[in-house]
């Protein structure tokens, strides 16, 4: 209980803090530039120039601390030994490339990258295009999202039950073996099996994603304008080829965003990996190597390394976002 | 035109069902291991979920009661009890020994070594006679293979909530979550409306370099962060954490608030200043009103993630009772109870049902907030 009311104190003191920063330093700015007496245009325009600051100050600095400086650090942790010490050059990437652990998460990431993406757009896709004509189409779509309010490690254990493998004779209780033994296959431990394993990981993310999918496309089929839809009806053309050949083409920008969003979750997929093999069976993944080395390796430098392949991986959908931006602000 | 009504109405069938079976692909996983949190541990092990309504077989070693209970019957010694001790179920065969655990039909007579003899009903009633007296101090092994009436229970909650923490793991989450949704709204509100409403220097740049930021992984920040964390004294401290997922959520808070309150209607603002308001009350009393909806949405992001998150939390809390957050118990549950399928989806169902309940309430606006924060311009 006591860190209950240790929480509560801390929601009032911060937002009572946050709120007389903002009114005090306001208050203050008007004391010291006064808008009004001898110097009242200057003073006004002081103050403007100093009042975004003054908002944009806690901001800032939380930013600068908790995502900027980490970059820079990171890098030079990167040339530094396990503790972060001794200057060692480039022996920590010179390990990496030689590792065979950081070769295989490379390897199962690039899967990831392929396969998620791509199989959550497509099934987000036919899920919108489903319920965008059924009368219960919200009530379906509320189903299909639901899996995005459950933690990857809850969704882990719902899918490894699924999995679950018992042998020896024993009744199998997990939906995957009972239903190959009922098409009359064997039962595997199928966690296990190298490279197949992966996909099986991938099925959870999918699962979870496909709900992101389907409401953003959905969303962008309806702001597809009627008369182009009208127009292929009058031309006679059958449902399949309005929606491949009219709809899908007016929205690759929306599908674009959707692929990107869902890269960048990629490449940080940890719970997943953690809570179903632990990187075990050849299943390793970047974040999780990463979380290896700091965690169980205690070596800051490789850790590091590692996490900033994962940035630099990341970079090109980060440029390609703030290009975005600015066009949009223009 | 017969022939084209009839392919219409076809195909709005096929659609039907086609949505229908998307729908119960991506619900069973859920449903399975929500049937299966209330069913008896034995029969979890014994059969699937989805035969959880059906009588499910099973086999299990039964001890007869303590040879201190025999009594003398003629020139026997006799144990007398049931199987079941009184419940329900059915005994479809039984045995003497591991090695032959189903050899028996109920009612039969099974011979045992020293001329003991054992014999099961269908019912469970058991009778085990002796020419001389029992010595051991525990019963003799039963094997029996049942028939058992589905069972449904509340034990496993029970038992998850107070015998395996999972209680005091929900109450840290709470702490974790609250001040972490609450204190990053608060900054980010601020921030955004001076990117879209006051004119400086260099805010094209901010603007970008959030929009940046926004993808920046957070295994980069991890270690630098901890580091940090520990040089000031607030290593494995709920302080260190709320500040982090401040920190963390700032970007998509900006950028969303930001784009939201760009979007409110210019004359609104134009005329409070003209009318000679400043900034802080064109912000406290026209902004902040207006921009109810974006800061909704951005709250049920925050705190579905603070909630879920497990990585940050690992990092920044410590593994005690009183900091263990409940995505981390479950992590160590999976480790230490991996077979124990009862405990596992209870305990997976506690840390569910708050997100759960949350997304079916709050939809509207976290949908609302999904579509802003990535069709914008798209």
């Amino acid at each position: 209980m006591e860190q209950v009311s240790f929480a509560i104190a801390t929601i009032i003191v911060g937002v009572f803090g946050c709120v007389s920063y903002f009114y005090l330093t306001n208050i203050a700015l008007d004391v010291i530039f006064p808008g009004r007496g001898p110097n009242a245009g200057r003073n006004i325009n002081r103050a403007s120039a100093i009042r975004p600051w003054l908002f944009l100050g806690p901001a800032i600095l939380l930013l600068g601390i908790y995502l900027v400086y980490p970059v820079f650090n990171s890098i030079w942790l990167s040339f530094h030994d396990a503790s972060g010490s001794k200057f060692i050059g480039f022996d920590n990437y010179v390990w990496l490339v030689g590792d065979k652990k950081f070769l295989e998460s490379m390897r199962n990431n690039m899967l990831w990258l392929i396969v998620v993406p791509a199989a959550s757009t497509f099934f987000g896709l036919v899920a919108a295009a489903l319920t965008d004509r059924i009368s219960w189409g919200n009530f379906a779509k509320s189903l299909i999202f639901m899996p995005m309010a459950i933690s990857f490690i809850g969704a882990s254990v719902i899918w490894k039950f699924i999995y679950d493998y018992r042998g020896d004779g024993s009744a199998e209780v997990g939906a995957l073996n009972a239903m190959v033994l009922a098409f009359g296959g064997t039962a595997k431990a199928w966690i296990t099996l190298d490279i197949w394993n992966n996909f099986l990981l991938m099925v959870v993310l999918i699962w979870i994603q496909t709900g992101f999918a389907m409401v953003i496309l959905s969303a962008a089929l309806r702001g597809i304008p009627e008369e182009t839809i009208e127009a292929a009806v009058i031309d006679g053309a059958a449902p399949f080829q309005i929606f491949y050949k009219i709809k899908i083409p007016q929205i690759w920008g929306t599908i674009a965003v959707v692929w990107t969003t869902i890269t960048i979750l990629v490449l940080k997929v940890f719970d997943i990996v953690l809570a179903m093999t632990n990187g075990q069976w050849e299943s390793q993944v970047l974040a999780n190597l990463m979380f290896d080395w700091m965690f169980r390796g205690n070596d800051a430098g490789r850790a590091s390394t590692i996490a900033l392949v994962i940035m630099v991986l990341v970079t090109p959908i980060m440029i390609w976002n703030i290009r975005n931006a600015r066009r949009e602000l223009r | 035109m017969d022939n084209i009504a009839g392919t219409r109405s076809r195909l709005v069938w096929a659609v039907n069902l086609s949505a229908l079976a998307l729908v119960l692909i991506w619900i069973i996983p859920t449903f399975g291991l929500l049937v299966s949190s209330f069913r008896d541990r034995d029969q979890i092990t014994a059969s699937g979920w989805w035969k959880a309504l059906f009588p499910s077989e099973q086999n299990v070693i039964v001890r007869s009661a303590a040879p201190d209970t025999q009594r003398l019957d003629g020139d026997l010694y006799v144990i007398e009890g049931n199987v079941f001790a009184g419940g329900p179920g059915e005994v479809i065969a039984f045995g003497t020994s591991s090695r032959e655990p189903t050899v028996y039909a109920p009612g039969e007579t099974g011979v045992m070594s020293n001329g003991r003899e054992m014999t099961v009903s269908a019912a469970g009633d058991y009778r085990i006679t002796s020419p001389e007296q029992f010595t051991r101090s525990r019963g003799i092994r039963i094997f029996i293979t049942s028939i058992k009436p589905p069972k449904f229970t509340l034990e496993n909650y029970e038992r998850v909530t107070f015998a395996e923490g999972l209680g005091r793991s929900f109450l840290n989450t709470f702490s974790v979550t609250i001040p972490a949704t609450v204190i990053p709204i608060l900054v980010a509100a601020f921030a955004a409306y001076a990117l879209a409403w006051m004119e400086f220097p260099g805010r094209a740049l901010l603007i970008a370099l959030i929009v940046g930021l926004l993808v920046v992984p957070l295994q980069l920040a991890l270690i630098p962060l901890l580091k940090l964390h520990n040089d000031v004294g607030i290593g494995k401290d709920y302080l260190g954490i709320w500040l982090a997922h401040t920190g963390f959520g700032l970007p998509l808070a900006i950028y969303l608030l930001r784009n939201y309150i760009a979007g409110l209607p210019r004359e609104i603002i134009e005329s409070a200043r003209v009318d000679g308001a400043t900034d802080f009350q064109i912000f406290r009393r026209i902004v902040l009103p207006l921009s109810f909806p974006a800061l909704a949405s951005f709250a049920i992001f925050q705190f579905l993630w603070v909630w879920n998150d497990l990585l940050v939390a690992t990092v920044f809390l410590g593994n005690n009772e009183e900091q263990l957050v409940m995505t981390g118990r479950l992590r160590e549950l999976l480790g230490s109870r991996g077979g124990d399928w009862e405990i596992l989806a209870a305990s997976a169902f506690v840390s569910i049902v708050v997100p759960l309940v949350v997304f079916f309430a709050m939809q509207k606006y976290l949908v609302r907030g999904l579509l802003a924060g990535s069709v914008k311009g798209g």
